[in-house]
């Protein structure tokens, strides 16, 4: 590529995201061809896309930041790191939800295309330093979620989830791309480091910049999944087929991660006063909402998207704090969240299989009788959500209350607490169904021993990597300072 | 040698990894390579703290057996063990007291050995953490660690009202636990960015500070030691938790509760401690003497004995807050003779229940004709209880009410009443199970100790009566560790 770098734009840094369209379409190509024998090659295809695209990540990982595109294209350590963190987890989204969607028929192609294209959107985002790249990585991943939602065509809930997730999440880009309409107005320019500048030059009394970034801001909140944007959250998560809610529930919030740093620390840090506020009140309604609702669900795809709404409270507090610290607490957060949800909702798919959906609560009744092993994975992972030492998600709570102790807001961080508390019950009502009560059915855990342990791995490794924390945390605070 | 430098860390881990690999021999076909296993394990770990007594150097205040590793940089937060006098004789009696729940288990549970053991063994890790943790972050992660197994141990193996008791044991202490989190990142900003508890002892702070610090970490600690009025959970979980649940709980876990008000509230907070002595002290004299009265009108055994429990330990919190040598080595002593006989107290209990299948008190009478050995050592430790001279229960209460009396002549007046009171409902208890005429064919069937009832309660009889005749030895350990400690709530902050 040096060669060439005089006469064509430095497009060589997009090399991740040019592999995984190119692979994309050549999977939708070999689906085609696929015949009986061969029938596996697509799926394995799309795991070999991700691990190509790691290794081409991992190839310039570390190096100064680069731009392409004219500036369109950013490729820094956070957006490596975002990257490297999707692939892993889109990787085992694809494993888990090998069994359970070909029991349902739904491992065709075009399943795995979209999945490999809601990827490259998320890739797109993460390393977007253009307003439009922003909204370009946006809307491929969302689209291609809307009809992931929509793929079971026999499932009516599924067919109302992904109506009323298009319908809502064509209203919140729209608000977002109204909000960047405001910003370009303001400061005559879409591109995230001008903005930035001319955000400084016109200082932050702008009515206009700060109008636009109330609508940036809420649209934002509703690709989070903050309340009270989060009424789409319960309703996909519930509705869609549970390898889509994995799809949906773990990956996109890194990549929101990378869009709220990306627009709002990126671009707008010197508006912080003003967002920081307005993530203040969506984090804490996050938190009461999110927390007080999954009490009462008694289905656990359910329970988890309330626990989701949660959580995002808990991550949206790391960046209210404005500091680096608290960005870097709040990368290592939605890391250890994205891979809990993984296990979480990895669980739920173990427990289903062909013509039984482990959905409710009951169905984790007497778990530990039924299958031990899977028993200690899910209290783990309860655990872990719940944000009990010693697990990673209690090291996740930490540091974003660290972060917010710092900049002096202890009443915030007694508010977390607080809620930390109420949340932690709905977390013991399933150990306790699955210890503490004799099982109802007699199902047997059947499912591929390759998802068994590759799940075991990512329950234990909530536990197990516990001695290397601070590595990870320090690859967090790294990746985020790179944005200086 | 690797060992000798790591001693801490070989107490805390061997039991963890032996507690995963005594769940690894699988379901109830292995019971009996669980039990074995669960045993070697648990004598391991004893015998790996003994030396931490033999060579533990009494003439100073340091901490001793040290070692430090830097954990999370990122916060700061290092992996830093150590002991001092303080420390040394609870992690023993950790120790000791698993071994003995692990025999004691032996033949009663029949259902998930393999976990019921790897849960204690798992727990002991943890409390041995606890006592040796010299990093905030460290001990809050082991304090609330430990809840887990004790929430599994009380809902699975535990009573018909199990579930509602777990539950409200974990999130009671979840609440107060994270309220500590709270000051604890605190202090670290306070302090520039150190996790380390030393640093905070000559951290300087304001009295308003204080005051909020030492209440952020009173509902920490005065939720598991457990003070009047947050004691609800108690009576609770030991009643519904299985023998060796409601031995390690009363045993050990309260005993991490007065610990927590040692370690952080006196030489963090030196000046609100002074400030809030008279509330701590009016909060203990109610527990000394209400829940005495409550204990007095108790049905089942458990019960009685959890009452009890509390009463005894706001003797404890007493002797913190009267700042003198006497009083708090009395109150160290009490916790340990507690631990003792407590601990013997649930497992006579658990004897009988093992039986009879009953706790109240109504359904015994007259038990020592038909099981005279078990009778006499449930009397040794009921007299312990009361605190007859010559038992452990002695020494921490005597040391105690002298020390009251250097406070206040109220204060001893008051706390002294316990020894009428302790009497009162101890004995009655006893003559009521174990005196008078054989109340019924239940009691007529009953066959005395086994064995291995008697091996175990007759270990807890020796030390008992060797503490309460010898007690040199431990306040020989304690007596630096708690000048020290006093020196440093004596020293104001301001």
């Amino acid at each position: 590529m040096n060669g060439l770098a005089g006469q064509l734009p430095n497009i060589g840094v997009a090399l991740p995201e040019m592999f995984v369209f190119t692979m994309a379409c050549v999977i939708l190509l070999v689906d085609l061809y696929a015949v009986r024998r061969a029938r596996f090659v697509p799926f394995v295809l799309t795991l070999l896309t991700l691990v190509g695209a790691a290794v081409l990540t991992l190839g310039e990982f570390g190096a100064e930041p680069v731009t392409a595109f004219n500036g369109m294209f950013v490729d820094d350590m956070l957006s490596d790191t975002v990257k490297l963190v999707i692939y892993a987890l889109a990787f085992l989204v694809f494993l888990y939800s090998r069994d359970y969607a070909l029991d349902r028929g739904l491992l065709r192609g075009e399943y795995l295309v979209l999945g490999l294209f809601g990827v490259l959107g998320m890739m797109v985002m993460a390393s977007a330093g253009h307003f439009l790249t922003v909204y370009l990585g946006l809307e491929l991943l969302a689209l291609s979620q809307y009809t992931l939602v929509a793929f079971d065509r026999d499932s009516p809930q599924a067919s109302e989830a992904a109506m009323k997730y298009f319908v809502l999440g064509a209203l919140a880009s729209g608000m977002l791309l109204y909000g960047m309409s405001m910003l370009y107005g303001a400061t005559g320019s879409l591109d995230i480091a001008t903005v930035r500048q001319a955000v400084v030059s016109i200082g932050s009394d702008n009515l206009i910049l700060v109008f636009g970034l109330v609508f940036v801001v809420v649209g934002v909140a509703f690709k989070v999944g903050a309340a009270p944007f989060h009424m789409w959250i319960p309703d996909v998560y519930h509705g869609a087929p549970t390898s889509v809610t994995l799809y949906v529930g773990t990956a996109p919030k890194l990549a929101a991660f990378a869009l709220i740093i990306r627009l709002l620390v990126g671009g707008l840090e010197d508006l912080s006063a003003y967002w920081s506020d307005m993530l203040i009140i969506l984090a804490v309604l996050s938190m009461a909402i999110g927390n007080l609702s999954a009490i009462v669900q008694s289905n656990i795809k359910r329970m988890l998207a309330y626990s989701t709404i949660a959580h995002m409270g808990y991550f949206l507090l790391g960046i209210l704090t404005a500091t680096p610290n608290g960005y870097g607490a709040s990368l290592f957060y939605v890391i250890v969240y994205g891979f809990m949800s993984l296990a979480g909702f990895g669980m739920v798919i173990l427990l289903s299989h062909r013509g039984f959906e482990a959905e409710r609560l009951e169905d984790f009744k007497g778990l530990n009788r039924r299958s031990r092993w899977q028993a200690l994975v899910m209290l783990v992972i309860m655990f872990s959500m719940a944000g009990v030492p010693p697990t990673l998600g209690f090291f996740a709570k930490l540091s974003v209350i660290q972060a917010l102790i710092e900049v002096g807001l202890v009443w915030l961080a007694v508010v977390a607490v607080l809620f930390a508390v109420v949340g932690a019950f709905y977390y013991l009502r399933v150990v306790k169904l699955m210890y503490f009560d004799e099982p109802g059915t007699k199902h047997e855990v059947t499912a591929g021993v390759d998802m068994r342990v590759a799940l075991a791995a990512n329950g234990l490794a909530l536990v197990l990597l516990l001695p290397w924390v601070g590595a990870i945390l320090d690859l967090c605070t790294e990746a985020v300072r790179a944005l200086g | 040698m690797f060992i000798d430098a790591h001693i801490l860390s070989f107490a805390i881990w061997t039991p963890v990894i032996g507690g995963l690999l005594v769940l690894a021999t699988g379901g109830d076909r292995y019971a009996r390579q669980a039990r074995w296993l669960s045993l070697a394990v648990s004598l391991a770990t004893f015998v790996i703290t003994v030396p931490l007594y033999l060579r533990f150097d009494a003439g100073t205040a340091a901490m001793q057996f040290g070692e430090s590793r830097p954990w999370v940089e990122a916060l700061d937060i290092h992996y830093s063990l150590g002991i001092d006098g303080i420390s040394l004789p609870l992690i023993l009696l950790t120790s000791f007291l698993t071994v003995l729940v692990v025999i004691a288990g032996w033949k009663v549970i029949e259902d998930r050995v393999a976990q019921y053991m790897a849960a204690f063994l798992i727990m002991e890790g943890f409390m041995i953490g606890v006592f040796s943790a010299l990093d905030a972050i460290l001990f809050y992660v082991f304090w609330e660690g430990m809840l887990i197994p004790m929430f599994l141990i009380i809902g699975i193996w535990g009573g018909a009202n199990r579930i509602y008791a777990s539950i409200k044991f974990f999130l009671y202490t979840l609440l107060g636990s994270l309220l500590m989190l709270v000051a604890l990142i605190y202090l670290y900003n306070q302090s520039g960015g150190s996790f380390a508890l030393a640093d905070y002892h000559s951290l300087p702070l304001a009295m308003t500070p204080q005051i909020l610090l030492f209440l952020a970490f009173f509902a920490a600690f005065a939720v598991k030691v457990p003070m009047f009025p947050v004691h609800t959970w108690l009576p609770d979980a030991h009643v519904e938790a299985p023998t060796g649940g409601s031995v390690i709980l009363a045993a050990v876990m309260l005993k991490m509760g007065a610990y927590g008000f040692l370690r952080f509230n006196l030489p963090i907070t030196p000046d609100a401690s002074h400030a809030l002595a008279g509330f701590m002290i009016t909060l203990s004299l109610i527990a000394v003497i209400y829940i005495a009265l409550v204990a007095l009108v108790q049905e089942d055994m458990k019960k009685l004995i959890a009452y009890s429990s509390i009463s005894h330990m706001g003797f404890v919190t007493l002797g913190f807050f009267i700042f003198n040598t006497q009083g708090m080595e009395g109150a160290i002593a009490q916790m340990i003779s507690h631990g003792f006989v407590s601990g013997a107290l649930f497992l006579c209990v658990g004897v009988l229940y093992d039986r009879l299948h009953s706790r109240r008190i109504a359904d015994y009478g007259g038990v020592a004709h038909r099981m005279p050995v078990f009778a006499s050592l449930l009397m040794l430790f009921a007299m312990a209880n009361v605190g007859l001279p010559a038992t452990s229960g002695f020494v921490g209460e005597f040391l105690v009410i002298l020390g009251a009396f250097q406070a206040s002549f109220w204060y001893a007046l008051l706390a002294g009443t316990t020894l009428v009171l302790g009497a009162a409902y101890t004995l009655w208890m006893v003559k009521r199970v174990i005196f008078g005429k054989v109340a019924n064919d239940g009691v007529a069937s009953l066959s005395d100790a086994t064995p291995r009832e008697a091996l175990v309660l007759g270990l807890l009889a020796v030390l008992v009566l060797g503490m309460g005749v010898w007690p040199a030895p431990l306040l020989e350990t304690l007596h630096a560790s708690v000048e020290n400690l006093l020196a440093l709530a004596s020293a104001s902050k301001l």
